[in-house]
């Protein structure tokens, strides 16, 4: 990298670095952590933040949307939250620290901060390179997070909830979730906490052995002067089955990446997220999948629902490796628009270097459909609700495939406060 | 009840007059049958009553109890008791046939002042009205209209209009996609809401439909414009000898 081309550090970029330099004794971890939160730091202050120039982050100029950065120490209160079904069993983190563990038969809890200090097998550090701005700033913070083993063959009746709450400034959190073979496990990832300015960055290493089943959700609802950065590295082996679920319902600056690897014959994955993007909200989530072996399947729907001046951005990309022949693929990303000042930008990506295969992707940006409208408006249905239950027939198509009674109860009602204020 | 005075109305995005000077009066308690050949506008009328804003009121005045209706949007005209049975009901994905009649009887309570109703009081008016009509409860969990016959279509419009009690009912076409059975049962529908504080306009081709509801008043609609006034005799004539007489004899 040539000096040239450098951009002067904003007062983020500069702040991580010095926030680095005053809180890097209290962080956890043993050398050889210790040496990657470095690298970490250092590529952040050698790269500064992306930009739009890097084609991963056209969307989302991480540099102009992060400008300024929350002080370090917490500045707000959040409330607890209940469990989002009755049924589930709590693992907190409040403020980026364990804060609760509700134990699970046949399902190992460790911290994360536990696992750093002592060198736990498993858990791994490894950014995405120079731009990624996600994992690198999580690497140089993390504090703690849940190292979750399910053993093999466990097949575990109660959902894990976990819970991400933070009162303000900043929240650095990694979880490690491996589920073991055969096993099967729903687990709620939630991200909530208090109206005042947050960063949060999340990672999160999920593997699935093989034969293994999950059904994951996470559900952001973090306040609205919230950064939340999130990145989910997946692995899927032999006949895995795991569906991933994303709900996001508030936040300021949303970046949401899923990278999996798909390396087990026969494993799917089942990919639907619900973005209902506000305000002046900006919500992106980038995905890239890559189908490395014969028969693998996977399925990627996206619905969202834009209003007010609020941006939203799904790049999918997806790629099928030269062996990977038989790979079915479906990606579709469906868009309502309600307002003139909303915007959402649209990357399907296929990259097919096998030649047996069938892949498809399709988008369609709409706004409300008038005709629809005057119908349900000539039986007296006010405009308002007429356009909420336009609006909610249009996202509840995909929340009602989770078939879990409790779980789709809870979206809607959420998606309903959503609409009440935004529709 | 209603009165439509020198209605002019055209089509809001290209400015083409449908409607031309048309003069409508229909009292409470009347059945007044309005014919016309196709293209005429008698759909075209039936939106502008329901407040369809595809269109654009230039001249005229629509009375309904007295009051202009034209500043109501179209949620209001029917919490004011103004109904459309659409001649081609709209399908809507997504959206629960049970739910929808649920808001819509709900949303027009509380702008009666009424309460909501309950779940079980619910079910049972459905369930009343869906069994008058023929209706499995069935298809009533699909979505709106969704893959719903022609004829499937036509009876849950007018399912929804039981359930409603509207005061002012406008049948644009429910006769057509009908067997004759369905006929029956949706005109022995339509008839079980005929009372003296309530009008009913029903737009038709055919004299059969009118043999069964049976008209105070027939009249003929021609290039946006009402040509021609009578009893129930006119229908039998028109059925007879068609329109070009009468259309003739207006121009
Ligand atoms: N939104 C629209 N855009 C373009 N043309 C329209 C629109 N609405 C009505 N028209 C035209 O206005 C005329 C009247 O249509 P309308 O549907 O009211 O006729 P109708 O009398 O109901 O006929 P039918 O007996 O075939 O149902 C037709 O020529 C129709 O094509
Ligand atoms: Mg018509």
């Amino acid at each position: 990298m040539t000096v040239q081309s450098k951009l002067p550090l904003t007062a983020a970029e500069t702040a991580l670095v010095d926030q680095f330099g005053a809180q890097f004794g209290s962080l956890p971890g043993n050398a050889e952590v210790v040496k990657l939160r470095d690298r970490a730091i250092q590529a952040i202050k050698e790269n500064g933040l992306p930009t739009r120039r890097v084609e991963a982050w056209h969307y989302t100029d991480l540099r102009r949307l992060l400008a300024t950065l929350p002080g370090y120490v917490p500045s707000g209160e959040a409330q607890d939250l209940e469990r989002i079904v009755d049924a589930a069993a709590r693992l907190v983190l409040r403020n980026g620290k364990v804060s609760a563990t509700e134990s699970v038969e046949q399902l190992t809890v460790n911290s994360m901060s536990d696992a750093l200090r002592a060198d736990v097998s498993g858990v791994s550090m490894n950014d995405h390179g120079i731009h990624d701005a996600t994992g690198l700033i999580n690497s140089a913070f993390v504090t703690d997070g849940f190292v979750i083993n399910v053993e093999s063959g466990a097949k575990i009746a109660k959902p894990v909830e976990m819970q991400s709450l933070h009162d303000g400034g900043q929240v650095h959190v990694r979880n490690s979730v491996t589920i073991g073979e055969g096993a099967s496990v729903t687990v709620f990832d939630r991200h909530a906490g208090s109206d005042t300015e947050v960063l949060e960055t999340a990672v999160t290493e999920l593997k699935l052995r093989k034969g293994a089943e999950a059904l994951w959700v996470t559900i952001q609802e973090t306040g609205d002067a919230a950064t939340h950065l999130s990145q989910m590295n997946v692995t899927l082996e032999e006949d895995a089955k795991l569906t991933l679920f994303i709900v996001n319902l508030s936040g300021k600056v949303i970046r949401q990446e899923i990278n999996g690897d798909v390396v087990g014959e026969g494993a799917d994955l089942t990919f639907r997220a619900v973005n209902l993007i506000g305000d002046d909200a900006h919500c992106d989530i980038t995905l890239s999948l890559g189908h490395l072996v014969p028969n693998t399947t996977s399925t990627e729907t996206v619905r969202n629902v834009v209003t007010g001046k609020a941006q939203g951005v799904f790049q999918g990309q997806i790629r099928v490796g030269r062996i990977a022949q038989k790979t079915d693929a479906q990606m579709a990303c469906n868009t309502l628009l309600l307002s003139d000042d909303a915007g959402f930008s649209t990357k399907p990506e296929l990259e097919i270097f096998a030649d047996d295969v069938v892949c498809a992707h399709g988008a369609t940006v709409a706004e409300i459909d008038e005709d629809h409208l005057f119908y349900l408006m000539a039986r007296g249905i006010s405009e308002k609700t007429a356009r909420g239950l336009l609006i909610k027939a249009f996202v509840t198509e995909i929340v009602e495939e989770l078939e879990n009674e409790p779980l789709i109860e809870a979206l809607e009602a959420r998606i309903d406060r959503w609409l009440e204020v935004h529709a | 009840m209603l009165e439509i005075k020198n209605l002019h109305a055209r089509i809001a995005e290209d400015g083409t007059e449908i409607i031309r000077g048309l003069n409508l009066s229909v009292k409470a308690g009347e059945v007044a049958a309005i014919m016309g050949p196709n293209g005429s506008g008698k759909s075209t009328l039936s939106y502008i009553l329901a407040g369809r804003d595809d269109y654009e009121v230039t001249e005229g005045d629509i009375l309904y109890n007295g009051e202009s209706i034209l500043d109501m949007d179209p949620a209001e005209r029917a919490a004011a008791g103004i109904f459309l049975a659409f001649q081609y009901p709209m399908e809507i994905p997504g959206v629960a046939t049970m739910q929808f009649l649920k808001v819509a009887m709900n949303e027009q309570r509380k702008a009666h002042g009424q309460d909501e109703l309950t779940t079980p009081d619910f079910i049972r008016l459905v369930k009343e009205a869906a069994g008058s009509l023929d209706i499995s409860m069935e298809m009533l969990k699909r979505p709106l209209n969704v893959g719903f016959s022609g004829g499937e279509k036509k009876r849950a419009e007018i399912l929804q209009m039981k359930l409603l009690e509207p005061k002012l009912c406008v049948l644009d076409e429910t006769d057509s996609g009908l067997d004759i059975d369905a006929l029956k049962i949706v005109s022995d529908g339509v008839n079980s809401l005929r009372s003296p504080d309530r009008a009913t306009i029903v737009i038709t081709h055919y004299q059969r439909l009118l043999d069964y509801i049976v008209p105070d008043t027939v009249h003929v609609l021609s290039k946006g414009r009402i040509v021609k006034t009578g009893d129930k005799s006119l229908a039998h004539e028109l059925e007879a000898n068609g329109y070009a007489d009468i259309i003739n004899e207006a121009a």
